[in-house]
């Protein structure tokens, strides 16, 4: 199976790689057309700031091709919140692939810290992406900007507000969390996101 | 449920093998930090964090080169810290693959340092590690693993690296470390108060009520150990399992 890392300017990305080889698969870290175009499973990981990766992706035509994949599509934390419509974070226009806006978490106390950094659980798990996990598992989130619950929400975490953990619409999947430091329950998300067949 | 609260075990680092003595579970190489690492990551720890203390030019590609094996082994979060003292070890360590940096006196000698890593990496990687003493009601900052005193207030420099964009403040109470009769929870309580960052609590761990303390009474939102993880003093899954039913949250 040839799996692709969308290489662009975000950070923490080799993380994915090694969870990946883990599990027993070698990635390619590219931003060839080419390549991505024609591998089986594209991820799309990162940490970063909206409007630089945004920018970014355009510049090197990435924007148009990340929509245009008609493969299984992993898009992690920054990755998620990217291929949403908009994001507050630098008020900018993102990828559009989710019907979503993206929002910074509002505290309303003292204790509601930003970013939302830790082990966080899941609940009202739906499809093959959560396939053997169970209510209240727990992975590792670090963000400050969140997606709300939407039509397309899979997954959902209570931090603040209930929010989406995870997307999916037609062959794009995302996660807020970081399944490659998530310990056994994200190694199993990770796997299923290989095993899934369109 | 709501956000967990961590449990950290902490490894010193030298040449390469882990210093502290490790019986508690049956490795082959004890003395090897990404195999106890994994056996902690097993168990159930949250985090870890792994501490450099070497100081030779040597000691330091030695422990760049164990990162690199901890962050392809090991698949929960990791921080890293001894002898950060530019944004070039910064860079070093977490293109070796730490997720977080640890400073700690490079940082009061020169704070700039916080706002440079906050800005080239985001605050979610920069902790900032202090060492602080109470003498006579007050709590000053040390410098050096605690050698060499200073004239910072904690709670002011917590404050202080907190707006320059700290992600994190790891506190360590000279006052407990190692005399194992809990940490220093009214310090911890007034850091929670007076900062909107997490606060890992770090010294004095000697029992599980211990962790709990430190969870309720210090409103921390980690708690570090060493000594009663490498010794098998406190078994990580007992200790979750304890938090868990005192009513705490927890991973479990």
């Amino acid at each position: 199976m040839k799996v692709a890392i969308v290489k662009y300017n975000a950070g923490n990305i080799y993380s994915v790689v090694h969870a990946l080889k883990r599990l027993g698969v070698d990635p390619i870290l590219t931003d060839s057309p080419e390549e991505l175009l024609s591998a089986d499973k594209v991820l799309f990981p990162g940490q970063g700031e909206a409007r630089n990766t945004m920018t970014y992706l355009r510049e090197h035509g990435l924007d148009q091709l990340i929509r245009d994949l008609r493969q299984p599509v992993l898009g992690i934390c920054i990755g998620q919140q990217l291929m949403c419509r908009h994001s507050e974070e630098g008020d900018v226009d993102c990828l559009g692939i989710f019907d979503a806006d993206v929002k910074r978490f509002t505290p309303t106390c003292h204790e509601e810290k930003v970013p939302h950094m830790g082990w966080n659980t899941l609940t009202d798990l739906k499809g093959p992406l959560f396939k053997g996990c169970k209510e209240n598992d727990f992975v590792y989130f670090v963000h400050s900007f969140y997606v709300p619950t939407n039509p397309c929400t899979i997954a959902t975490t209570d931090y603040i507000l209930p929010y989406s953990a995870a997307l999916h619409k037609d062959n794009f999947y995302a996660t807020q969390f970081h399944p490659e430091k998530s310990g056994s329950v994200g190694e199993q998300i990770l796997q299923n996101f290989l095993d899934i067949t369109l | 449920m709501a956000l967990a609260k961590r449990i950290i075990p902490c490894l010193d680092v030298k040449d390469g093998q882990t210093v502290k003595g490790t019986n508690f579970v049956n490795l082959r190489h004890a003395g090897d930090p990404v195999e106890l690492g994994k056996a902690y990551s097993l168990q159930g720890a949250d985090e870890l964090v792994y501490l450099d203390i070497t100081a030779s030019h040597e000691g330091r590609k030695t422990f760049t080169d164990m990162v690199q094996r901890v962050a392809a082994e090991i698949s929960i979060p990791f921080t890293v810290g001894g002898g950060i003292n530019e944004l070039s070890d910064v860079e070093r360590l977490l293109n070796a693959g730490a997720d977080k940096v640890s400073i700690n006196s490079a940082a009061i000698r020169r704070p700039e340092l916080i706002d440079e890593i906050a800005r080239h990496f985001g605050s979610q990687v920069c902790v900032v590690a202090i060492d602080a003493k109470e003498t006579n009601g007050e709590w000053l900052c040390y410098l050096n693993g605690g050698r060499v005193p200073t004239e910072r207030s904690l709670f002011d420099w917590a404050h202080e690296a907190a707006e320059r964009g700290a992600g994190e403040i790891l506190f360590t109470s000279m006052n407990h470390d190692g005399v194992k009769t809990g940490y220093a929870n009214e310090a911890l309580a007034r850091l929670a108060d007076i900062l909107t960052i997490p606060v890992i609590a770090s010294g004095g761990a000697g029992a599980k009520e211990h962790f709990r303390d430190a969870f309720t009474l210090g409103k921390s939102d980690a708690a570090l150990a060493a000594s009663v993880f490498h010794f098998g003093e406190i078994p990580i899954p007992e200790l979750k399992q304890y938090l868990s039913r005192e009513g705490i949250s927890i991973r479990l």
